[in-house]
């Protein structure tokens, strides 16, 4: 059945994805905008995938990749919020650093062979119809990452600690009133964003395809900023959004195999499409949807 | 405030720096340097003659990785035999060479470590190394694939069709479902060449066997092979082959999901020990050895590699590879005689007629086509379902 190919291709190919986009969110809720998130992305996969190779255990793997995107993300946070610089040059300035650091250090894993996760099928749930292959046939990460997005939505808009993230992102004096350093829950949303983004790169890497070859992750870091913003900020549309970035690359495949031609030169092209239109909405959108302080991304303040 | 600026923009300075060293820095033996400036060299007469000879090394540039289980590992093994057959020589490698003028200075500073004899290894490395040769008439390139040669430029390729047919044949016969996969990157003519070559030989023996045809517009994209190859086995392909330079994900993937692979440019079989049927390989060691010696013993003006060499099956230039654990004998006998009647010129994998796939003949009956004109193929045959992406 082609819709259940198409829909089983869309949660492959978008949960890494979907996983740097969750994490893009947190990150953004608090007010800082990281371009950097492919950096981490790239960071991740290596990571995971190296420290797969030398532990044989892919959790351990997926940890690691998780700490290599929250480091890269480090260097982003530190320069936007204690040295004031501007949060979109920084972001840019990690992902070609994420970009070049990766492929040097990764030069010597592109031959290896790991035991990475494999799809999983769960028992009886698998077996609805329909439903089952498509939803209940993923690797552990992707499990864990659909489960992730009912877990922000709760943190974020059931708990004090969502509370805390999304004032810091809209009236940061609220949040100093009530004698919480805002700079500090950025600080923790950006690491957060970028250990989420690292795992992403991890499922790539250990989970989706086992291999590292150098800028694998293809812009996928940057579609997940630009997910971000077409989400609203929320965690349930985030997601939608990814898995019809992945749902895309499976159409483009399915419709090639029918015998229609989609130029793929042109799929590579929508990324960086879709990244230009989010910019071009953000400007021009002065809904209250978006964190008031996101607007502070092009005054080029941003600390507390 | 105005010390944070400062040390925000001397931060990030620093950070642009290591960026750019980062980016910059050669994987490979050679580190960057310019080329020497304008060294003109002595009367071309003797140049002729003496081309590829006395140097202290050779060099070898790769567009990927030395261990990709694809293209640049087999270029990488006839390195390797160059180092054993010609102790004295210093064999220089450089990996992920960009098919840009980067490409130029890597072979410069080669040329200045004593190297005569260079061998561009990638597609893309030609337009650069036909730089280079303008400015060292007594460098010998030997440049794998190309179209278009000089006077100290040769280039060389092998018949590799002639095997991916038989391999096409092996598929044919093993496939359960008629339904094949080819994922390959973009639409040069070598690549539609080797969909063809396939694709006739699975239909020399199942008549209704199909090839589903992806391009993923990448050379060696782990995320897009993955995408391609859960797509193709999705809809009921039971036999994936590839034109990659990369080749792991593919075929691991393809393992993992009970899916029989046949493989391309080096033996992958150790990754699929399942489901590996065959393979097309490049058997590049003896003919470098041989070229090296060519160009050393200052034969290569009028030799055979002075122009388009193109190596056949039957120079073992080309190679079909070993057959899998789970082929049957059966299945191993029928191509063994079908590669003997190949070797014998009794079968011919192209001769016609060969339609295209809206049934139009390219190859009239009883017509053979000449290599030059396989090498231009822009169409795909019938029986191949998907189409070239403009």
């Amino acid at each position: 059945m082609i819709l259940a190919d198409i829909l089983t291709g869309a949660i492959r190919s978008g949960t890494s994805v979907m996983l740097a986009s969750q994490g893009e969110l947190v990150s953004e809720r608090a007010g800082v905008i990281n371009l950097g998130t492919e950096g981490s992305m790239l960071g991740g996969a290596l990571g995971g995938f190296a420290v797969t190779v030398w532990t044989g255990n892919p959790w351990l793997g997926a940890l690691a990749g998780g700490l290599c995107g929250l480091l890269i993300a480090s260097i982003h946070a530190f320069l936007v919020l204690s040295c004031g610089a501007n949060q979109l040059a920084t972001g840019l300035t990690i992902m070609f650093f994420g970009m070049g650091v990766t492929a040097f250090f990764g030069r010597g894993f592109v031959s290896e062979q790991i035991v990475g996760f494999n799809p999983v099928a769960l028992p009886f749930l698998s077996d609805i119809p329909f439903l089952g292959p498509v939803l209940f046939n993923h690797d552990p990460l992707t499990y864990l990452s659909i489960l992730l997005v009912p877990l922000l939505w709760f943190v974020i808009f059931r708990t004090r600690i969502g509370i805390m993230l999304r004032t810091a992102g809209e009236r940061e004096e609220v949040l100093f009133a009530s004698g919480i350093n805002p700079k500090l829950v950025r600080y923790l949303a950006v690491l957060a964003g970028g250990f989420l983004a690292g795992i992403g790169g991890a499922q790539l890497s250990i989970a989706y395809t086992h291999a590292w070859v150098e800028n694998m992750t293809a812009g996928r870091g940057v579609v997940a900023v630009a997910l971000v913003i077409f989400a609203s900020w929320k965690p349930a549309r985030a997601m939608l959004g990814a898995y019809l970035f992945g749902a895309a690359q499976a159409l483009q495949l399915t419709v090639q195999q029918q015998g229609y031609a989609i130029s793929p030169f042109f799929l590579f092209m929508v990324p960086y499409l879709l990244t230009l239109l989010a910019l071009l909405i953000v400007e021009r959108r002065k809904s209250s949807r978006t964190p008031e302080a996101l607007g502070k991304v092009f005054a080029g303040e941003g600390s507390g | 405030m105005k010390m944070k600026r400062r040390a925000s923009s001397v931060l990030l300075g620093a950070l642009a720096l290591i960026m750019l060293i980062t980016g910059c820095s050669q994987p490979g033996s050679n580190s960057a340097s310019s080329p020497s400036g304008g060294s003109s060299e002595t009367s071309s007469a003797s140049a002729d003659a003496s081309m590829g000879t006395g140097g202290s090394a050779v060099g070898f540039i790769f567009v990927g990785t030395k261990d990709d289980y694809g293209y640049n590992q087999a270029a990488y093994l006839g390195s390797v035999a160059v180092e054993e057959a010609y102790p004295d020589l210093k064999v220089l490698r450089a990996e992920n060479v960009p098919e840009t003028a980067e490409a130029e200075r890597v072979m410069e500073q080669m040329i200045k470590d004593g190297a005569k004899i260079i061998f561009p290894t990638s597609y893309g490395h030609l337009e650069p190394a036909l730089n280079v040769a303008k400015r060292h008439p007594d460098v010998v390139f030997f440049h794998q694939g190309g179209l278009k040669t000089a006077t100290n430029v040769g280039t060389y390729f092998g018949t590799i069709w002639e095997p991916v047919y038989l391999a096409g044949v092996a598929a044919g016969k093993m496939s359960k479902t008629g339904k094949l996969g080819y994922i390959v990157s973009v639409p040069i003519p070598q690549v539609l060449l080797n969909v063809n070559a396939f694709t006739l030989g699975a239909r020399s023996v199942n008549p209704d066997a199909t090839t589903s045809v992806v391009f993923t517009g990448s050379w060696c994209d782990p995320g897009q092979q993955a995408n391609a190859t859960n797509s193709l086995i999705d809809g009921g392909v039971d036999v994936l082959s590839l034109h990659q330079d990369c080749m792991k994900t593919v075929i691991e993937t393809a393992e993992r999901r009970g899916v029989m692979t046949v493989g391309y440019h080096a033996d992958a079989s150790s990754l699929a020990p399942n489901g590996w049927i065959t393979g097309s390989l490049w058997n590049w060691p003896e003919l470098f050895v041989e070229m090296v010696k060519t160009a050393q013993d200052g034969q290569f003006k009028g030799s055979k590699f002075d122009g388009k060499y193109r190596g056949t099956l039957a120079d073992n230039v080309v190679q079909l590879g070993s057959f899998g654990a789970n082929v049957p004998a059966d299945v191993v006998q029928y191509v063994e005689d079908q590669k003997k009647a190949l070797l014998e010129g009794t079968l011919l994998p192209f001769a016609g007629p060969v339609k295209d796939q809206s049934g139009g003949v390219r190859i009239a009956e009883g017509e053979t086509p000449a290599v030059e004109q396989l090498e231009g193929s822009d169409y795909l045959v019938e029986g191949v379902i998907g189409s070239i992406p403009k």
